[in-house]
């Protein structure tokens, strides 16, 4: 940021000149968040929540994390905001390329061995954890996470982000194997909505995504529509 | 900063009649009083040494009103101590039981000296997995087996996905007649994932 005359906090001064600069021109942009997707019988369904902090600022409240990556392959971005965008512009340039090569559609297993690649090479520099969805021909639907460290791994369903560890236990008891286009969707919503009740670093809207053979479908849940749990 | 004993699965859930508490087998639950439970999660030395202190100091008060404690008794000591010595200490507890003026309570004494009273609470390291779980089951007006069910469910799923959280659950139920315990081994535990 600007200049900034910063002492370290071990130095005691006169004033406290730290004080003088708010929280957020010191701090990195993260998507502290909570993403997830489901595959089902014909597709997946993916899910993020929409804010973006740095520190203790709502950067942006109302994130799109569901980014696409080529025509029916998105991936939800969690961690360094700045390291998610540049690494899934660089998959998306790859992917276009080694498409027009194939001359046919790229599966998804493909984006995200892409994705692997660059997050396991720089993976000391880098803050990443991403959940790559879609449909292909070869596989149907298919999600796969990659997250902090640069493993890969496919997963009927996947969790990730900040505010994914409070949501653990609701994913294991309530997820059936074959569950419909329209059960996925209410899973997706009820799981992130509990995640971002108690997660400070997730809320906002509940955005989702549906991929299919047909294309890619778009929802946006606010929050006055959001499901509600009794709360206590 | 004291090394904390990383902790296990609690969770106590409060219905008409009484309170039940979960814990896993590593979790803490101490005996405070005949119709109050005391469950300890972080540095176990530090919750051991204040609840000692607790029960010792619940046991003269009780002499003295010549009546059962309170549960929000012993909650209170417990957060005058966890106050008093926050710098020092970094043990969370919830203290649950029944008493003749309020009924069944759930209290829970944070870091720092923090005392909330809860229908419902979790803790413990393998609690953050559970929240998501626990907000969308937990309900007021349950049932005494809805609360057994749940918070067995809750523990086994929290097992799961903690790696130092394990293999058996203790329940105790505390009514007006007093303390029921119940002990579930791991393979009656509930199959609840079905991810294969």
């Amino acid at each position: 940021m600007a200049t900034m005359l910063q002492f370290p906090s071990s130095v005691s001064t006169l004033n406290d000149y730290n004080a003088l600069y708010p929280d957020w021109t010191q701090r990195e942009v993260s998507t502290g968040t909570t993403i997830m997707a489901v595959e089902f019988d014909g597709g997946v369904v993916m899910g993020a929540d929409s804010r973006t902090t740095t520190g203790a600022y709502i950067a942006n409240r109302v994130t799109d994390k569901l980014t696409p990556i080529h025509e029916r392959i998105f991936c939800c971005r969690s961690g360094s905001a700045a390291d998610t965008q540049a690494i899934a512009d660089a998959v998306t340039y790859q992917l276009g390329f080694h498409s027009i090569e194939l001359d046919e559609a790229p599966l998804v297993q493909t984006a995200a061995s892409l994705f692997r690649d660059m997050c396991y090479r720089y993976r000391e520099e880098l803050m990443a954890g991403i959940i790559v969805a879609g449909w292909d021909r070869r596989r149907g639907g298919q999600v796969y996470t990659v997250p902090v460290g640069g493993m890969m791994t496919r997963q009927p369903v996947s969790v990730g982000g900040s505010g994914s560890s409070y949501i653990y236990g609701f994913v294991d008891s309530n997820y059936k194997p074959a569950m419909s286009k329209e059960e996925c969707l209410k899973f997706t919503a009820e799981a992130l909505t509990l995640a971002m009740e108690r997660d400070g670093s997730s809320g906002g809207v509940v955005r989702l995504a549906v991929i299919s053979e047909q294309g890619v479908e778009r929802q946006v849940i606010l929050g006055n529509q959001l499901p509600k749990f009794s709360t206590v | 900063s004291a090394p904390a004993v990383k902790q296990k699965g609690v969770d106590t859930v409060r219905y008409e009649g009484g309170v039940v508490i979960g814990s896993d087998s590593r979790a803490s639950k101490e005996y405070v009083s005949s119709r109050m439970f005391c469950c300890m999660a972080g540095s176990l030395a530090d919750a051991q040494a204040v609840t000692n202190a607790v029960i010792h100091q619940l046991s003269f008060h009780s002499m003295q009103m010549e009546e059962p404690p309170l549960v929000k008794s012993a909650a209170a000591i417990m957060r005058s101590f966890c106050y008093t010595h926050q710098d020092e200490l970094s043990a969370r507890f919830i203290m649950a039981g029944w008493d003749h003026i309020n009924g069944p309570q759930v209290f829970t004494v944070s870091l720092g000296g923090i005392i909330l009273e809860q229908e419902f609470t979790v803790g413990g390291s393998g609690s953050s997995f559970i929240y998501g779980y626990a907000d969308a089951k937990f309900k007021p007006g349950m049932t005494r087996e809805e609360c057994l069910t749940s918070t067995t469910n809750a523990l086994t799923l929290a097992m799961d996905r903690d790696n130092v959280s394990g293999v058996i659950v203790h329940l105790a139920i505390v009514t007006e007649k007093g303390a029921e315990r119940q002990l579930i081994p791991g393979n009656k535990l509930p199959v609840l994932q079905r991810l294969a």
